[in-house]
């Protein structure tokens, strides 16, 4: 029996590693890929921290830029904690040795981390490495794993969490190579296995593994999930592959234009707003793109090398001489799996949650770019942390066998079942319902068809299987199992906007465009009842 | 439009048909796995060059699949060097073992003045994204399966120039062994890299620290060049690595 079971390998998942490590507990961390292949590598622009290295800037600002950006719905007392545990953050990534871009001030330690400015913030604040700083914390927090000798588990899909007597006491995985399902007693777990951006399939910057696997366990298990209904969708990818094109391109100084041209809104403004205006572009029959001729070729291969490789690639075009066509897509999902002061679960004891899957009420109703990689490193370790204190005095009695017999059981079942309708038909469909009527600008009418075209295909999904009869290393049934978890997670998302008959930050409804905080300003918090549903 | 993809179960070229127009080999791939063959095995991620997981080889060349524009005639294989797990996935974990052998991490942390010209000397060592195409073209790996190999030099090298490393002897010394000697200086791997890093250039930097840490050439150590033994100085020695 390990002590600290973690489950996801990417930012969150090894910071919660090292440091649970670090506490003294035993570790193992579980992921349905490589910990390197994990999201947290396609973060781009920055990772917020009030170190004021490139003019004046206090935690204090950082604490207020992301209290306003989260419109009334956040937990101060956990904004608090992120921002000024941030300095403290990149202190700990700079020791590690994250290759940080570095300014020409002379000072040495964090203090000469190179800072830039991303929308809604008052100051330069974003730390970045290029356009890679995402990757670039990744792979240095890969590099400690591999110096500690924390102990992975690759390539193993989580199927559900154990509980008993609304205690967590592992998990149960499909080990995608072997085909075998089994077990992992563990005597706490991190949830640490992102958001679920791909509900909009082909209209998101996400990863396809971002499906919000752990978030379904949660709910199964009977953990709470809290502000689903918050999609942000981020203002640039780009328009045919939904690539995503950093905020640091207009924090560094990009407009957005119409088709005529025109700049048309203040760049710089929080995601929700500038998503908004170029929604309303579009609705206008204007085309938009992101304007950075300006800054020159040598300036844009030096801060944004990625972003030009990546139009140059996809769109055919060069960022040094052309505009870029973009449409805003889903980026990030600021609700997920409801945690308490200490990122333990609401309903499951010794389940802790961090990053994106988890709701720890930080971004409210809208991320600030920069805010998700802070996440991931102060409250992944204070997941890590809190999981191992947890453990020393957890019971270390194993669960019985009686989760991996019913989930061995519905593996089985998927093998046995008839096929008829094709899923992968189905994940476009739900992505582009989803874009379409659960968007940036929702309205009830359109909410109501989709939740009933949801339902329906909900109520297909047991017709719905696998082609593919092979046991070992199925694809086939792992995007089957990603399918069946945001197909799952799609009605809490849809009826959450429903009930929220107001506009917060990344909720926009017509006719009912402004906040109501006598009756919305609150979390809308949905859980289980029936336990014994798979 | 068709390409052949390899299959593990046959070990043989099979033969899809893709619509006309331009695509992404990855977006093929998708296609032809929700339209056509679900069995078809491969691995995805990003979409955009970053997660390092789709990496295969078109035509005998290591490519990103999301990269990699699909043409008529395409032959797809999985990377050399790594157990198929099954069509186009392999097994990185025995490369990846190759980072410990480097011990391609900071050693021990010193706090230093960096400025911009320090970043400069690991960034383009730093896009790496463990994609394995290094490791996939680098021909030692035929002959000699425990090199360390590119991916896990240049990590190596990226540590060993931080001023905030402390103990470059610690790095230098784990590259000896199946390291930095062992590389024949082709530059396949250069020209495999996506992120057009240069591992070759890397192990060479990594060779003139090991000569400053004391080290040598261990296929010159073997050679005689004071002696008029011509005999087997000079020639080829099998023991001698390249």
């Amino acid at each position: 029996m390990v002590d600290v079971l973690i489950i996801g390998g990417g930012g969150t998942g090894l910071s919660a590693a090292l440091t649970a490590k670090k506490e003294g507990a035993s570790v193992l961390v579980a992921g349905k890929s490589y910990p390197t292949a994990s999201q947290t590598s396609m973060a781009q622009g920055g990772m917020n921290a009030a170190l004021g290295n490139a003019g004046e800037d206090h935690i204090a600002s950082h604490i207020a830029d992301t209290v306003k950006s989260a419109h009334g719905i956040c937990n101060e007392h956990m904004v608090r904690k992120m921002c000024s545990d941030a300095p403290g953050a990149i202190r700990w990534l700079e020791e590690l040795g994250v290759p940080f871009s570095r300014l020409n001030n002379g000072k040495s330690g964090i203090e000469n981390v190179a800072q830039r400015q991303m929308g809604g913030a008052s100051a330069k604040r974003a730390c970045y490495a290029q356009d890679y700083t995402g990757l670039k914390i990744l792979h240095t927090l890969y590099d400690n794993c591999l110096k500690e000798g924390i102990n992975f588990l690759d390539d193993h899909f989580l199927l559900n969490l154990i509980t008993q007597d609304g205690t967590v006491k592992g998990a149960i995985f499909l080990d995608i190579r072997s085909g075998e399902v089994m077990q992992v007693n563990a005597k706490s777990v991190v949830i640490a296995t992102g958001g679920f951006g791909t509900l909009y399939h082909g209209y998101t910057t996400n990863a396809y593994g971002s499906t919000g696997d752990g978030i379904a366990a949660a709910l199964r298990a009977g953990g709470a999930v809290s502000d689903m209904e918050f999609v942000q969708f981020h203002p640039t990818a780009l328009k045919h592959s939904a690539i995503l094109l950093s905020e640091a391109a207009r924090g560094e100084g990009g407009y957005l234009l119409n088709c005529k041209q025109e700049r048309f809104v203040d760049e710089l403004l929080p995601r929700d707003v500038v998503a908004r205006a170029i929604f309303a572009e579009f609705e206008k029959g204007h085309e938009v793109f992101l304007d950075v001729r300006h800054l020159g070729r040598e300036k844009l291969l030096e801060l944004l090398p990625q972003e030009v490789e990546l139009c140059r690639l996809h769109e055919h075009v060069d960022p040094a001489t052309q505009l870029i066509p973009i449409k805003p897509v889903a980026h990030y999902t600021m609700g997920g799996i409801d945690v308490d002061d200490a990122l333990e679960v609401n309903g499951i004891k010794g389940c802790f949650a961090a990053g994106e899957c988890s709701n720890a009420k930080i971004h409210g109703a809208n991320r600030l770019g920069g805010n998700s990689l802070l996440e991931i490193i102060t409250f992944g370790r204070f997941a890590g942390a809190n999981a191992a204190k947890h453990a020393l005095f957890a019971r270390s009695t194993p669960a019985d066998d009686a989760r991996l017999k019913k989930d061995t059981a519905h593996i089985t079942h998927i093998y046995a079942r008839e096929h008829v309708v094709n899923f992968y038909e189905a994940r476009e469909r739900l992505g582009k319902l989803f874009y379409d009527k659960v968007g940036i600008v929702r309205e009830n009418g359109k909410l109501h068809e989709a939740l009933d075209e949801v339902i329906a295909m909900q109520a297909v999904l047991p017709k719905m299987g696998i082609k593919d009869r092979s046991k070992e290393h199925n694809q086939n049934l792992v995007e089957f199992l990603e399918f069946s978890n945001a197909l799952l997670l799609a009605p809490a998302v849809i009826s959450a906007a429903i009930a929220r008959n107001e506009s917060r930050g990344a909720h926009f409804k017509r006719g009912f465009e402004f906040e109501d905080d006598e009756r919305f300003k609150k979390h809308i918090v949905l859980q289980w009842k029936n336990e014994e549903t798979l | 439009m068709k390409i052949k993809v390899f299959r593990s179960q046959t070990n043989t070229h099979q033969e899809y048909a893709l619509p006309e127009g331009e695509t992404t080999l990855l977006k093929a791939l998708m296609h032809i796995k929700a339209t056509q063959d679900a069995t078809l095995t491969f691995a995805a991620g990003c979409r955009a060059s970053v997660c390092g997981t789709c990496a295969v080889r078109v035509n005998g060349k290591e490519q990103l699949s999301c990269s990699c524009k699909v043409k008529d005639g395409d032959l797809i294989e999985p990377l050399q060097y790594h157990p198929v797990l099954r069509d186009l996935k392999v097994d990185k974990q025995p490369a990846k073992k190759t980072l410990y052998s480097a011990t391609a991490w900071l050693h021990s942390f010193t706090e230093a003045a960096q400025n911009h010209a320090d970043e400069k000397r690991s960034e383009r060592q730093t896009d790496c994204i463990l994609c394995d195409s290094c490791y996939s073209a680098c021909p030692v790996m035929a002959v000699n399966p425990d090199f360390i190999g590119p991916f896990a030099l240049t990590r190596a090298y990226r540590y060993s120039v931080d001023k905030r490393e402390a103990d470059v002897k610690g790095i230098v010394d784990a590259i000896q062994c199946n390291g930095v000697w062992d590389c024949t200086l082709c530059g396949e791997c250069t020209a495999a890299c996506p992120k057009g890093i240069d591992p070759k250039m890397d192990i060479m930097m990594l060779r003139s620290a090991s000569v400053q840490q004391g080290y040598a050439d261990p296929s010159f150590i073997t050679q005689s060049f004071g002696a008029p033994d011509f005999g087997g100085g000079f020639g080829f020695d099998p023991n001698a690595g390249f």
